[in-house]
């Protein structure tokens, strides 16, 4: 499965194949879904340029308002890539809000010491899934389901309420912005687009990466090719654990809480914005930066409801669902082109 | 036919291991609350633990039978809490429009359009995994991401509550001293079984889960097979959508059926169906069902705080699943199985250990 993400390089055969080969292109789902975003995002300023859309606040507050969810979806991307998939990620989003609230604030240990556990306990978590269904040959579905219960219920285990965090370091933390001129962008925000960074070289530029998109592609032949299956395949749910612990840490940043029922679901949002960004359910397809714009999209929906005032909140849940269907059907139609 | 034979025969019977778990699991209500099994009548109606476990558990077991055969033919449906709540509001919010809520007709033509709308539901499952080729687990996800959204729309982002005597009977209702929905569960289950068992028809999904381009090769329409288990799947889910609505005489779109279809997944795994497809057992599931939702009475009634459910229900799915895998059972119990084969190792191990026998026999 090659991957090269050098400089697009446009067919420059006159033959009339030339649209199948553009359909062919596997960059095509990202350059639709990133269309799609611009399409929108023109609509919203010929609507609401009056009531401030075109502000350049409003474009960056997508970066601040999805911060967690871009890492989680970048966690998700690596699960779905290699073929399988992560249902826990927002019950572990759900759990570190909670571990954390709980030891900074009834606890009372410094932030700097509750990070690194938390996103210990979730990577922890991952790998022992990412153990569990390489080992035992267990369906990741089932897997990472079992993981989904479990950690919701050790969310309710440490409390049924939801827990405010009042510690001055979390606020602090909260509230710092890092200004780019044009507006500022929140330290979720910022770490948000390293995680994004470091996946693309991870993905693209690493042997990691070439073997997870080899064993998403087709995992008999990367196993025949001496590949080692088993760590990478651990590696990945350990990553996309390690990713949804610290997406549940910015998303502690961003509701300064937590709650036993924050991101419930959110996996399923991760699933989608993936999805939507272009990435071959099968595996072994897709481009890292097609998640950052299927989060932006989602992102961008929520605020064009926002604007809209009139429209609630349920559309949001209707048009992730018919954007999802067609970009499933879009990929369906370029996979079986490719095998003709 | 010596007994020991006849004990192995016993054993080695798919529903031995489900049972004997759901025994255990009642049994352990008894020193807790003493007269856990006791059964008593109070105008007319039978009360009791065992009565409301039933009742209880009766939407999960439409649902976990409907996803049994979607898995049959190794599938997965996601989309059914998202179709009980679809359902439930439709008939609600139909209901809630009658100038007379009380009156039959009404509120047979609200449920017929619910279930209507949840047979769609799986007719559009079923286009895409049999016609569009998408697997099972994404081209399910739509509903389940989008349903809610549905269902709130619907219902208008509230809680729609109605106050219908013919529609409370579906869920809350008794009939003949029992709760009516569990002959519904009844009926639904005999029909299934019927339709599977004394029919081709068990036969043919079963051909299709286990290579669905051999079965299309000899004659079957598989793809055929595939839409009716969605749409079956989907039906099922919209009575136990009815149920639930009925039983809380409200349609909530956003928490209505919230989770069924993990619970039903788990209630199909535990009953000893197998999740790559190409066989399956009712009985095992409505068994499975049944362990779920006495597990969680269970934590009800010894006191054991509520919110733990969830961690009690990973670790059996943990325990099913590492006992249905054969490389884990090579692993740990490797040695042991060699020397004596029919070793029971743990009583949870046997729902997934009888599971491969069944082929045999």
């Amino acid at each position: 499965m090659s991957t090269t993400t050098k400089t697009p390089t446009t067919p420059q055969t006159r033959t009339p194949s030339k649209a199948a080969r553009l359909l062919g292109d596997r960059r095509l789902p990202v350059l639709v879904t990133a269309a799609l975003f611009l399409v929108m995002y023109i609509g919203g300023l010929s609507r609401y340029v009056n009531y401030g859309f075109g502000d350049s606040q409003v474009f960056l507050n997508l970066f601040i308002d999805n911060s967690y969810l871009l890492v989680a979806a970048v966690g998700a991307t690596f699960v779905i890539m290699s073929g399988g998939i992560d249902l826990s990620v927002g019950s572990v989003i759900g759990f570190t809000t909670m571990l954390t609230a709980w030891l900074v604030q009834d606890v009372g240990l410094p932030l700097l010491v509750v990070i690194p556990i938390s996103l210990g306990v979730g990577a922890f978590g991952g790998f022992l899934m990412g153990y569990v269904i390489h080992n035992f040959e267990i369906q990741p579905f089932i897997v990472t389901l079992a993981g989904l219960f479990l950690f919701r219920g050790l969310c309710l285990v440490i409390s049924k309420e939801s827990i405010a965090i009042t510690d001055s370091a979390v606020s602090s933390l909260a509230e710092t912005r890092v200004s780019l001129g044009v507006g500022d962008l929140s330290i979720g925000a910022v770490v948000a687009l390293l995680v994004l960074a470091g996946a693309f070289y991870l993905l693209h530029y690493t042997r990691f990466g070439r073997r997870i998109y080899a064993i998403g592609g087709n995992e008999q032949s990367a196993l025949l090719m001496g590949l080692p299956l088993g760590g990478t395949k651990i590696a990945v749910y350990t990553l996309s654990g390690f990713c949804s612990a610290l997406a549940g840490l910015l998303f502690m940043l961003y509701i300064q809480s937590g709650d036993p029922l924050h991101a419930v679901g959110m996996e399923l949002d991760a699933i989608a914005a993936v999805v939507i960004g272009g990435t071959l359910l099968t595996g072994g397809s897709g481009y890292v930066l097609g998640t950052l714009f299927g989060v932006l999209v989602l992102g961008l929906i929520k605020s064009i409801i926002q604007f809209e005032g009139t429209l609630s909140s349920w559309w949001t849940k209707i048009a992730t669902g018919v954007l999802l269907c067609a970009f499933i059907l879009i990929q369906r139609v370029m996979t079986t082109r490719k095998k003709t | 036919m010596t007994t020991t034979s006849r004990w192995r025969a016993l054993t080695r019977h798919n529903l031995f291991w489900p049972i004997v778990v759901l025994v255990a699991l009642l049994l352990v209500n008894v020193p807790f609350t003493p007269d856990f099994f006791a059964i008593r009548m109070t105008d007319g109606h039978l009360y009791g633990s065992l009565v409301s476990i039933v009742l209880f558990g009766s939407p999960l077991i439409l649902v976990a039978v409907g996803m049994t055969l979607v898995i049959a033919t190794g599938g997965i449906d996601l989309s059914v809490g998202a179709v009980v709540a679809i359902t439930g509001a439709l008939t609600c919010s139909y209901i809630s429009d009658q100038s007379d809520q009380d009156a039959l007709a009404g509120v047979l033509l609200a449920m017929g359009v619910g279930l209507i709308a949840a047979v769609v539901c799986g007719l559009w499952n079923g286009f895409l995994v049999a016609r569009m080729g998408i697997q099972p687990i994404i081209a399910t996800l739509i509903i389940m991401v989008a349903g809610r959204g549905v269902a709130q729309l619907i219902t208008d982002g509230q809680i729609i509550t109605i106050n219908s005597e013919p529609y409370k009977l579906i869920g809350g209702g008794y009939w003949l001293t029992l709760p009516f929905s569990i002959f519904v569960v009844a009926a639904v289950v005999a029909v299934t079984v019927a339709l599977t068992r004394r029919t081709a028809l068990g036969l043919l999904v079963e051909s299709v889960g286990g290579n669905a381009e051999a079965s299309r090769l000899v004659g079957i329409r598989s793809r055929r097979i595939k839409i009716m288990v969605y749409v079956f799947c989907a039906l099922c889910a919209g009575i136990a959508g009815l149920m639930i609505s009925s039983n809380t005489s409200a349609a909530d779109g956003n928490n209505a059926g919230l989770w069924i279809e993990l619970d039903a997944i788990l209630a199909v795994v535990i009953g000893g169906t197998s999740l790559l497809g190409g066989r399956f057992s009712i009985g095992g599931t409505v068994v499975g069902a049944l362990v779920i939702q006495t597990l969680t009475t269970t934590i009800y009634t010894i006191g054991v705080p509520t919110q733990t459910n969830l961690v009690f229900k990973a670790a059996v799915v943990i325990v099913v699943c590492l006992l249905q895998s054969p490389k884990f059972r090579a692993k740990v119990f490797g040695a042991r199985a060699k020397t004596a084969a029919p070793a029971a190792p743990a009583a949870v191990a046997e729902p997934a250990d009888s599971a491969p026998k069944m082929e045999v026999s």
